[in-house]
């Protein structure tokens, strides 16, 4: 019977919201392909997470649990999942599009010389021969691709907030441990430290404002910083926001970053400063429920996405509009 | 200490920040059509810059790697404006549309015909098919300790050390070259080049080494194209923009106005 295979993330003891995503995803090829799914848990301890994906109704559960597992080595749970893939021989394997599906996709399809669609927005079987169609968009969101590829596994990573998470019921899926053959000399890359950083949950705020090369400057990111406190007398949770340049430019840090390498958000009010409105960008906010743009240049793309847009510089009306706002509250 | 030999892969591309109205799709014949000019893939310029700052640390030597099927060496001398001291093109017709793994595979030979290396740097994703796939299929056909996602890159003592960006922060990581990375934007963006450097080098007699496919030691079935079952334009985006006009100071009255509905 053929079976998909999605490989499960886990977040502080949980399944991921990725993963349940995911498993919906499965959970539909699996039915037009008149097969099952099954999900595949890497870690140092697994347990309780495979305990809580059953209920989404997999066939099985692949526990795969190694103390060598703990955090991410890429290498080890490279050779941990390729092992699995001979073992299984799914005929399709999800990933998200992650941090971690990011490397382990091209990885693990040149070793299984198969090959991988990233980034998908859609999958579906195709009904004359039963290969998987992956849907993709290209040029950074201006096209969209359906690609068909041989090899098996076949192999795709998935973007996130596209897929519901399946219903749970009682669940009648079967767990069943795997012993992955690895060992400390696989590793190539030594972890020297780990740095954690303040990072914004940027998909989390209300309201977010983002500067972009308009700003012409680090401190135009003070005057944002202002627009944020007084818009957050009014609004839930206000965060900045911020496009490519303005990280590739040192002003401030990528987890700020909106857009197709960044972050994909779609919060109550976009407010998009200085920024042009390239596709990258576009992608990571055109579903936002009111976009606000201002901008100097009559003719950007932002004002093309936008519900209200300010021909104006920045640098005039954002001091003006925080004293607007002070007033109001 | 000996040379560092470092191989940066740069892909030309139609420019992926050409304006919206500039970019259409031919879904007949499958193409997205860009009428813009060439440029190099945004990352791969990061990569090349992290190479050049290496270079300012020790002896290193640069050599940057582009293959498609006609690669335009105007486009690709701008590395050498930058501060590369090599640039190899490898063009072939075969090369036209090539999928992640293939693309991997003229790679891997032309890197094994260039000989020595230390470090492979490449971008993190290319802007044309968003695959970001090539570099680490690279790593692993190579056999060589993979990096993805660099922010900072150092060599020392045979290694190289990386801040490697993970969604906390970051981590700190070492690995024997030779090794490859796959760089993001982070790093930072290409040094400014004069533009007496860049006509100086685009005018230079210099002869740029052009490869075939012939010339890489590889059965020519190993060169598949992406399957492409379908192409179409996006769903529209467009929204009805409401231009709020007057001074500035009446236009940010509006404008907290409006914030007010939007409560
Ligand atoms: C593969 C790939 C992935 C990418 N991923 C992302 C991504 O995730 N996120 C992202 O943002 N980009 C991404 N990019 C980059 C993207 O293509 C653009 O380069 C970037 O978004 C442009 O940033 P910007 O709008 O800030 O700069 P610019 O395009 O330079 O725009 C600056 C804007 O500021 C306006 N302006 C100037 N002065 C003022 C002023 N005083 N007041 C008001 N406005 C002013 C200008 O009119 C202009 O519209 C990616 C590119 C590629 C190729
Ligand atoms: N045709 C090419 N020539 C040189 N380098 C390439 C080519 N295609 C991809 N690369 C490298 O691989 C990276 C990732 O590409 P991709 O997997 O296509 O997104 C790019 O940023 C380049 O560094």
């Amino acid at each position: 019977m053929s079976e998909v295979l999605i490989l499960g993330e886990i977040k502080e003891g949980s399944l991921d919201l990725k993963t349940l995503e995911l498993l919906g995803a499965g959970k539909k090829l699996a039915s037009d392909l008149d097969g099952e799914f099954s999900v595949v848990l890497m870690g140092d301890t697994v347990s309780g997470a495979a305990d809580e994906a059953i209920p989404y109704g997999p066939a099985k559960v692949y526990k795969l649990e190694h103390p060598l597992l703990q955090g991410f080595k890429a290498e080890l749970w490279l050779a941990s999942l390729e092992q699995a893939c001979r073992e299984i021989n799914p005929e399709i394997l999800l990933m998200s599009h992650s941090f971690i599906g990011m490397e382990l996709g091209p990885r693990l399809a040149c070793r299984l010389n198969s090959r991988l669609t990233t980034d998908c927005i859609d999958l579906s079987i195709d009904s004359e021969d039963g290969l998987l169609l992956r849907t993709k968009p290209v040029s950074g969101g201006n096209a969209i691709s359906v690609f068909k590829c041989p090899g098996e596994p076949q192999l795709a990573t998935v973007r996130g907030k596209i897929f519901e998470s399946p219903e749970t019921a009682d669940g009648k899926g079967e767990i069943v441990e795997m012993v992955p053959q690895i060992d400390e000399s696989m590793i190539k890359v030594e972890s020297l430290e780990i740095v954690k950083e303040e990072i914004v949950a940027l998909d989390k705020a209300d309201v977010v404002v983002s500067g972009g090369a308009g700003l012409g400057e680090e401190d135009g990111f003070e005057l944002l910083e202002e627009l944020t406190e007084a818009l957050s007398k009014s609004f839930g949770t206000v965060m900045i926001g911020c496009s490519r340049v303005a990280v590739d430019k040192g002003w401030i840090s990528s987890d700020h970053q909106v857009g197709l390498t960044g972050t994909m958000i779609s919060p109550d009010i976009y407010v998009a400063v200085g920024i042009s409105g390239a596709i990258q960008h576009l992608v990571g906010m055109v579903h936002s429920k009111k976009i606000i743009a201002i901008n100097t240049d009559t003719g950007c793309n932002m004002f093309k996405v936008a519900d209200y847009g300010v021909v104006e510089d920045y640098e005039e009306i954002i001091p003006a509009l925080i004293e607007k706002l002070e007033e109001l509250s | 200490m000996t040379e560092i030999r470092i191989i940066v892969c740069a892909k030309e591309i139609p420019d992926p920040e050409a304006p919206l109205s500039d970019v259409s799709v031919d879904a007949e014949k499958m193409e997205v059509i860009v009428d813009a000019p060439q440029v190099i893939s945004p990352f791969d310029e990061n990569a090349l810059e992290a190479a050049i700052r290496i270079t300012e640390e020790m002896d290193a030597k640069i050599t940057v790697l582009s293959m498609g099927k006609k690669v335009s060496d105007t486009v690709l001398r701008k590395t050498l404006a930058a501060g590369a001291d090599e640039l190899i093109l490898v063009e072939d017709d075969v090369f036209e549309k090539l999928d992640s793994h293939s693309t991997a595979v003229a790679l891997a030979g032309a890197i094994r015909r260039i000989g020595e290396y230390d470090l492979i740097l490449t971008g993190r994703q290319a802007g044309d098919w968003d695959s970001g796939q090539v570099g680490l299929i690279l790593g692993e056909m190579l056999a060589v300790p993979c990096i993805n996602l660099a922010r900072d890159i150092s060599v020392e003592d045979g290694s190289v050390v990386v801040k490697k960006s993970i969604p906390e922060g970051y981590e700190l990581v070492k690995a024997r070259m030779p090794a490859l990375v796959t760089v993001s934007n982070e790093v930072g963006e290409l040094r400014y080049i004069s533009r007496t450097k860049m006509l100086k080098m685009m005018r230079g007699s210099r002869s740029i080494p052009s490869w075939s496919a012939g010339d890489l030691n590889v059965t020519p079935e190993a060169f598949q194209k992406m399957g492409i079952a379908e192409l179409s334009s996006p769903p529209d985006m467009g929204r009805d923009c409401q231009f709020i006009e007057g001074s500035p100071d009446d236009q940010a009255e509006k404008l907290a106005a409006v914030f007010q509905t939007l409560r």
